[in-house]
């Protein structure tokens, strides 16, 4: 279709290759093109953080982002969390300590709190609701997501 | 069978396993309704009135249904008439379907900002929006109705000419062209003021405010060829969806099935249909399936937030301490049509107090907004916010302990709520003798502009009708299905209880949601009715089931079915002590012993059971920006047993932040014409983490005699002490009252300047000789 573009990128780390509208969001692309659906419209403006993604190292609301301007990016999501070797520690913590309750955040909240430990690996909890403020979630009050993000950091200085 | 129920103890209800779907929602896998797609399906998209209140003179769609990739349009002339207007839910109360059917889409009138007035569905989401702004509307604008005091007024605009009055569960009277009155009572208020030696007044006002679940409404629907119609959406009840849809766009109710997906949040905002109708409508039309997904702001400005107030106390009390009588005027908005939650906030406002002479006038105001539904709680926030500061100023005018004075006017089991029933068994001493003793309580405050306040509720939880069907697979399994969606960890508490009951893993027990065909009737998963309620009919099931499979152990032991006893999912055989034989045995060989084994019950339980929270919280005022900080926040409530203690725990805490947006931040902001001004999740202010601190929870466990395992439900009860808690705190801080909700730091201020000048002009009047 003409008015198609032609965007290759890396996504969790593998190459994809996809048409989009101009107009076309990342977190369009990401949902309804390449059916990565882990990450979540909450609000389509920057308000909420549920479609929180990683591109090329930079905490990004994929909402706010269009598809073509991931050209030639690295894009982490949700889906690329959990290894061959089983669940992200982060992972394993928001189930550990409930750090989910209807879970429509998670993705979001989960891929900030990577963002954080890739850059502070040992915040403390001013440090981690700092980086968690762009995140919102109605259910949990935010005590046990707190908590889940500082027991993964603290069960990832354990394995160094 | 002669043992069922563990009486020393239990194996699972207590402790915290991991929920299962839990897997599923960290790693991005868990399907919500947005992840939900078809084939060949459509995208639906709503045109909605900019106006508050205005007469719809013209709709016309033709350049819409021109536009390329437009595969339908509709309006109301769509929508069939209903035929029969009131439908009678029992419990549910007194639905009126054709009010129902013309908030999804406007007919003659748009009653307020946002009410829908037709929808388009087109190949694309974004040509769907772009069509709909080619449809032109003309309006002949009317004045809007913005709050109750302007609606109850005596000149106010009419917003219906007939409507039918009936506040959500409980008849009302019409009483005014905008509003219907409920009136309880009891004794003689007169006779109880005259004996008082303190009496206050004073008035309360709160904004409307929205339940801001993060996840949007989306729906998919199919209508086919029969006239069979399927919904795929995110809902707290399917069958209240199904009932409703039916009825809208008359079709038999067997030809629906309402399949409910995972739910990012509901907080009773969805347990109301708005876009099943109009997807449903565009599909019929169409003949493709079709999804419609609000935007945010179509959220805020159309679905069902939770009503602003007026209220007006007054309370009367002796020296010692003892309440004599109480006047309430309680005004709560309905928004567009008659329904709000004004009993549910009658029921709430004072019982926990015994107050001998107590008269209460409640009014369900209609308003040019949208049409209020419930959220957690409904109506209680508002009505603590008044009476939890009345109760704390009375405390201080008669210089005593608010906790002591709290239990002297204390109500106990057995004592009659207002509207004459008495309060179901639960130790409502223990919640305040708990506070008393915790460390908080007991810690000193230091520092500047500090202060502490408590607030105390009741709330009654909901019990009617659940369905639970359970099949024992011959590995052992149990698969566990009932109608109740969950919104926050209920299929892992209901697959405690089986687990319980039937004595085996919680491993072993699998737990889904079903849709409406596969299962039978429930109310949907709102009031604090899940864990309780579900809970109930799910122990009652396990139960049969134990029977079945000792009639069959019976059989291959050749004795009686009584003969045989159940306990830690071990099967014994009374007349021959050494024969045993586990769960997991026995259901290896029920093709032995007569095939399957499985039971489904439909069954009723209990409701108005009470709960109980006490909140204590300490906070920082700014005295110049009016900020307030929470520096240490204790929840303690009662919720008879705490089936997944980390779960109960996060409904706690995640009350209490609702609580505390309330409080401080949330709010709709209204134009002079009825606009909304804040329509997204950052203008209208949701506590975000870095406004709220760590949340202590002390959990009580009185039994409730209604559950087999003492559940009494914890989701709601929360969300209504913070703001009167907070509330008082500030005036503990800085030594005033705030009356009006949000507590904003621009009203803080006000309030702060306002009693300085009060001092300042105190200080200046000559001193008189004495
Ligand atoms: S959906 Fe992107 S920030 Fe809310
Ligand atoms: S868990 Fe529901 S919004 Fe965060």
């Amino acid at each position: 279709m003409s008015n198609k573009l032609l965007v290759t990128t890396t996504v969790n780390g593998e190459q994809r290759e996809f048409l989009c509208e101009a107009r076309q969001s990342l977190l369009e692309a990401l949902r309804d093109i390449l059916y990565l659906t882990g990450a979540k419209e909450g609000c389509n403006d920057g308000n909420c953080g549920a479609c929180s993604v990683i591109v090329d190292g930079v905490l990004t609301n994929a909402c706010c982002m269009l598809a073509v301007e991931v050209e030639g990016s690295h894009v982490e999501t949700v889906e690329g969390l959990a290894s061959g070797a089983g669940l992200h520690p982060l992972q394993q913590a928001f189930l550990e300590e409930t750090g989910l309750q209807c879970g429509i955040c998670t993705p979001g909240f989960l891929m900030s709190a990577k963002a954080l430990l890739d850059k502070i690996p040992t915040p403390d909890e001013r440090q981690v609701r700092h980086w968690l403020a762009g995140n919102l979630c109605r259910c949990t009050g935010y005590d046990k997501l707190v908590r889940s993000v500082l027991k993964a950091a603290d069960a990832m200085a354990a394995r160094l | 069978m002669s043992k069922t129920t563990p009486d020393n103890g239990f194996n699972v209800v207590g402790t915290s396993p991991l929920r299962p779907d839990g897997l599923d929602k960290v790693t991005g896998r868990a399907q919500f309704a947005d992840d939900f797609h078809l084939p060949n399906m459509l995208h639906g998209k709503i045109l909605r009135s900019p106006h508050a209140h205005a007469r719809i003179l013209s709709i016309d769609t033709r350049a819409a249904a021109a536009l390329p990739g437009v595969r339908a349009v509709v309006t109301g002339a769509d929508f069939p008439a209903v035929r029969h207007e009131l439908l009678n839910q029992g419990a549910a109360g007194v639905l009126n379907i054709r009010e129902m059917s013309e908030n999804c889409m406007a007919r003659d009138k748009a009653l307020y900002d946002g009410h829908a007035v037709a929808a388009v569905a087109a190949d694309n989401p974004h040509d769907a929006e772009l069509a709909t702004n080619l449809i032109q509307v003309e309006y002949e604008l009317l004045p809007p109705v913005m709050n109750v005091c302007a609606a109850m007024a005596d000149d106010a605009p009419v917003i219906h000419e007939n409507f039918h009055p009936g506040a959500f569960i409980a008849p009302t009277e019409k009483y005014l062209p905008n509003a219907s009155r409920i009136q309880l009572g009891n004794g003689d208020p007169a006779q109880g003021f005259a004996e008082a030696d303190l009496v206050l007044e004073r008035e309360y006002t709160s904004e409307t405010i929205h339940q801001g679940y993060i996840e949007s409404h989306i729906t998919t629907v199919i209508w086919d060829s029969n006239d069979y119609v399927t919904v795929w959406t995110a809902t707290q009840g399917q069958f209240a969806l199904r009932d409703h849809l039916a009825d809208i766009i008359q079709v038999p109710l067997s030809n629906i099935n309402v399949v409910p997906l995972e739910i990012g949040g509901g907080f009773g905002g969805k347990e109301r249909l708005y876009i099943d109708p109009v997807a449903a409508l565009l599909a019929k039309k169409a003949q493709r399936p079709v999804k419609i997904a609000m935007r945010r702001d179509e959220v805020f400005r159309a679905t069902g937030p939770s009503s602003g107030t007026y209220i007006k106390l007054k309370f009367g009390v002796k020296r010692d301490g003892a309440l004599t009588a109480a006047h309430l005027h309680l005004a709560y908005e309905a928004g567009a049509y008659a329904g709000g939650p004004l009993f549910l906030a009658i029921m709430s406002a004072t019982s926990r107090y015994n107050i001998p002479n107590i008269h209460i006038d409640g009014f369900d105001v209609i308003v040019n907004k949208p049409t209020m539904r419930p959220y957690r709680a409904p109506g209680a926030p508002q009505a603590l916010f008044a009476v939890e500061q009345m109760i704390d100023e009375l405390a201080h005018e008669l210089e005593m302990d608010p906790i002591e004075f709290r239990m002297q006017n204390l109500m106990r089991s057995g004592d009659r709520l207002v509207p004459g029933l008495p309060l179901a068994p639960i130790d409502t001493e223990k919640m305040l003798e708990t506070v008393q003793a915790h460390p908080h309580y007991q810690a000193p405050l230091e520092g500047p502009h500090r202060g502490r306040g408590l607030a105390y509720s009741i709330w009654f939880n909901i019990g009617e009708i659940s369905s639970a069907h359970i099949q024992v697979n011959p590995d052992g399994s149990v698969a566990l299905t009932t109608a109740s969606p969950d919104l926050s960890g209920t299929r892992i508490s209901l697959a405690m209880q089986a687990a319980e009951m039937l004595g085996i893993d919680v491993e072993q027990v699998s737990a889904t949601v079903s849709d409406t065909r596969s299962i039978g009737f429930s109310l949907p998963s709102v009031g604090s009715r899940t864990t309780y309620s579900t809970g109930a009919v799910v122990c009652e099931v396990a139960q049969e089931i134990l029977q079945q499979m000792c009639a069959r152990a019976a059989l291959l032991w050749e004795t009686q079915a009584d003969q045989v006893s159940v306990q830690n999912g071990v099967f014994s055989n009374q007349t021959d002590p050494g024969q045993t034989m586990t769960f997991n045995d026995l259901a290896a060989r029920m093709f032995e012993t007569g095939g399957p084994i499985s039971y489904h019950k439909t069954g009723h339980t209990q409701s108005f059971i009470p709960g109980t929270a006490a909140h204590l919280v300490d906070v920082k005022v700014d005295p110049e920006t009016g900020k307030v900080d929470i520096l240490r926040y204790t929840i303690f409530q009662d919720v008879g047993k705490a089936v997944h203690p980390d779960y109960v725990e996060g409904q706690m805490q995640g009350a209490t932040v609702q609580g505390i947006g309330m409080a401080l931040n949330e709010e709709y902001c209204y134009d002079k014409n009825g606009c909304l001004q804040n329509a997204s999740l950052l203008d209208y202010r949701l506590p975000t983490s870095l406004d709220v601190p760590m949340l202590e929870t002390v959990i009580l466990e009185s039994p409730n005699p209604a559950h087999p395992f003492g559940v009494r439900g914890c989701g709601e009860i929360s969300i209504a002490p913070p703001p009167a808690a907070i509330a008082n705190a500030i005036y503990d801080a800085v030594g005033v009252r705030l009356h009006s909700m949000p507590m904003s730091p621009h009203k803080v201020c006000a309030a702060i300047r306002e009693q300085h000048q009060v001092n300042m002009d105190a200080q200046e009047r000559p001193s008189k000789p004495s």
